[in-house]
């Protein structure tokens, strides 16, 4: 696992001094084509400073932004033992230093993502939807994934890389739409000035157009590989690689609309690609692997569930090379391990209501329980400290609300 | 004269280098001493749970006296453990008691609906799942130190200041190790 690890923060390096010589390449081709060869180094500061500045907003909040876009309540033990107590369960199995903050999105499509750019500032979101939907296995096997990508150092990698994507493409954005209405400057009249001139337009251009689209191929390579990676470590933390792919057959199968608070930055973040079908053209312009390729691996992984079994799998199903770095290639005699109790006996209608009460009680609802056995679910906009039972017609008091 | 620099400097880097494995070791043996002491924290809460086990279900199975004092036994054996290995076999005997009682239990209904009963079921299963965690998570980080303490060249720093492998958490017994066997 730690060999892992670090082979991640090696290939995260190799990845951001790529990226960032393109960028810098790009913003001296640009400045060179725009203003001739002086204002070379001009491009490059340019483009150093929107680098940086894109940096500084994601640092500054960039877990916070995407909680708060997804409207993310944060809970706590009382308010839902089982996902918290889970949280917790996969927090030991990993060896984390410090609990993640627990918060759960109301949307009844089933996902979940993970953020905080250390393991010290990590959160862990899931939707509604999935807490209603999963047992308890499978729960700790989303959740074993999430805590993979924390674990992993995916969080950062996802959001420097992204940043320098931002940047590759905004700069080239704008060059290219300063060329659509502009025309470029044209300074140079006549002779062989002129020839260089127009030469080092036609590179810039190429630049501009090839640069982001390969930026963003390699980006979603490598996005699709950790995804891989946290499912192998999701397998190796629960030792039981059934649980995830049972989670994911569900969410795979979901008929809910996509998740409203979703868009192409966060999307790396998910469990899942949190965009339905249609918009994704192929397997090269995807941030997630497809879900019944991940399915069949976990499911493959006979006898193990060492990062040496998942490769294995990964071989036998997708007869590529193997994701998994040499280092992390160990031989690890870990068995796996039998579905809990509960996991056995399943009452999906049940759940499917709890989906609709775990929305309500995060967004305020009391609930109260009448003598009668009737469940009431009360607004929090109800006025009025007392309510009426519309079964037996028992009046009960509404608990003090807390703030 | 050069030749006394490069010495000099093959001597710095040297002693960094050895520094630097000291301190990784050093960091290492730490990870594992505090997954250790991971283990116990969960069993403290698991000793912790089981008055009020007692307590919420006395009122609902008043004929199972046995399974109750058998609990209790076992966890007065367990907090009372003075070595690692008499502690190891109290909370395998304790371990064992709780899930006979789990299956009791299923004769049950009305304790099953109990909204108290549920939580903490939900407490007890959640607190067996993370004493194996940490037990896992101890497993793992054993391996590793002792990986690092036999491995070249972190074997030679390991060697100098004396730093000796830890042993694997057991669990008691083959039969809880090995997944049983389903045949149709």
């Amino acid at each position: 696992m730690w060999e892992l690890i670090r082979a991640n923060k090696r290939n995260s390096i190799i990845l951001m001094v790529l990226m960032a010589a393109v960028l810098l390449l790009l913003g001296y081709i640009i400045g060179t084509a725009f203003a001739g060869p002086k204002a070379g180094f001009t491009g490059v500061i340019i483009a150093t400073a929107i680098w940086f500045l894109l940096s500084l907003v994601s640092f500054a909040g960039g877990d916070q932004i995407l909680l708060s876009a997804s409207n993310a309540v944060e809970v706590n033990h009382d308010d839902q033992p089982q996902l918290f107590n889970i949280v917790e369960e996969m927090k030991v199995a990993a060896g984390l230093p410090k609990m993640p903050r627990v918060y759960i999105i109301p949307d009844p499509a089933p996902n979940a993502f993970a953020t905080g750019r250390s393991p010290q500032t990590a959160s862990v979101a899931v939707t509604a939807g999935l807490l209603g939907r999963l047992n308890r296995d499978e729960l700790q096997g989303v959740i074993a994934h999430e805590m993979s990508h924390i674990l992993h150092r995916d969080i950062l990698f996802v959001t420097l890389a992204g940043i320098m994507l931002g940047s590759i493409v905004l700069i080239s954005q704008v060059f290219l739409r300063s060329m659509f209405y502009g025309g470029g400057r044209r300074r140079y009249s006549s002779g062989k000035n002129a020839q260089a001139a127009v030469l080092m337009l036609i590179i810039a251009l190429l630049a501009a157009i090839l640069a982001p689209i390969m930026a963003q191929l390699l980006y979603f390579a490598l996005s699709r590989k950790r995804e891989y990676l946290a499912d192998a470590g999701a397998a190796r933390l629960t030792r039981y690689p059934e649980g995830l792919a049972n989670a994911l057959e569900k969410i795979a199968k979901d008929p809910s609309p996509q998740l409203a608070a979703a868009n192409k930055v966060t999307a790396p973040m998910f469990i899942v690609n949190p965009f339905k079908k249609g918009l994704q053209l192929s397997d090269l312009t995807s941030t997630h692997p497809p879900i019944s390729e991940r399915i069949r691996i976990l499911r493959n992984m006979a006898g193990g569930v060492s990062f040496k079994d998942y490769s294995d799998a990964y071989r036998n199903v997708t007869h590529k090379k193997t994701v998994v770095p040499a280092a992390a290639l160990t031989k690890e005699d870990i068995a796996l391990r039998q579905a809990s109790a509960e996991a056995k006996q399943e009452q999906l209608g049940k759940q499917m209501r709890q989906t609709g009460d775990i929305m309500r009680m995060v967004n305020g609802f009391v609930f109260l329980t009448c003598v009668c056995g009737l469940k009431l679910k009360v607004p929090p906009n109800y006025k009025g400290d007392k309510v009426a039972c519309p079964r037996c017609h028992n009046t009960i008091a509404l608990p003090i609300k807390q703030k | 004269m050069v030749g006394l620099i490069i010495v000099g400097v093959v001597i710095v880097l040297l002693v960094l280098f050895i520094i630097g494995i000291y301190n990784s070791l050093i960091g290492l043996r730490n990870q594992v001493d505090n997954a250790w002491s991971q283990i116990d924290v969960q069993l403290k809460r698991r000793h912790d749970l089981i008055p009020n086990l007692i307590e919420t279900t006395k009122g609902y199975m008043q004929h199972e006296r046995g399974t109750f004092e058998a609990i209790t036994n076992a966890r007065s054996q367990a907090m009372g453990a003075k070595t690692v290995a008499e502690s190891a076999k109290a909370e395998g005997v304790l371990g064992e008691a709780l899930s006979k009682f789990m299956l009791v239990v299923e004769n049950y209904p009305d304790l099953k609906a109990n909204q108290n009963f549920l939580a903490l079921h939900e407490e007890l299963t959640s607190t067996e799942n993370k004493i194996s965690f940490a037990r896992q998570n101890y497993n793992d980080q054993v391996l590793f130190f002792n990986n690092k303490i036999q491995m070249f060249p972190s074997n030679v720093v390991a060697g100098m200041f004396s730093f000796s492998k830890r042993d694997f958490f057991q669990v008691e017994g083959a039969e809880e190790r090995q997944v049983p066997k389903v045949s149709f």
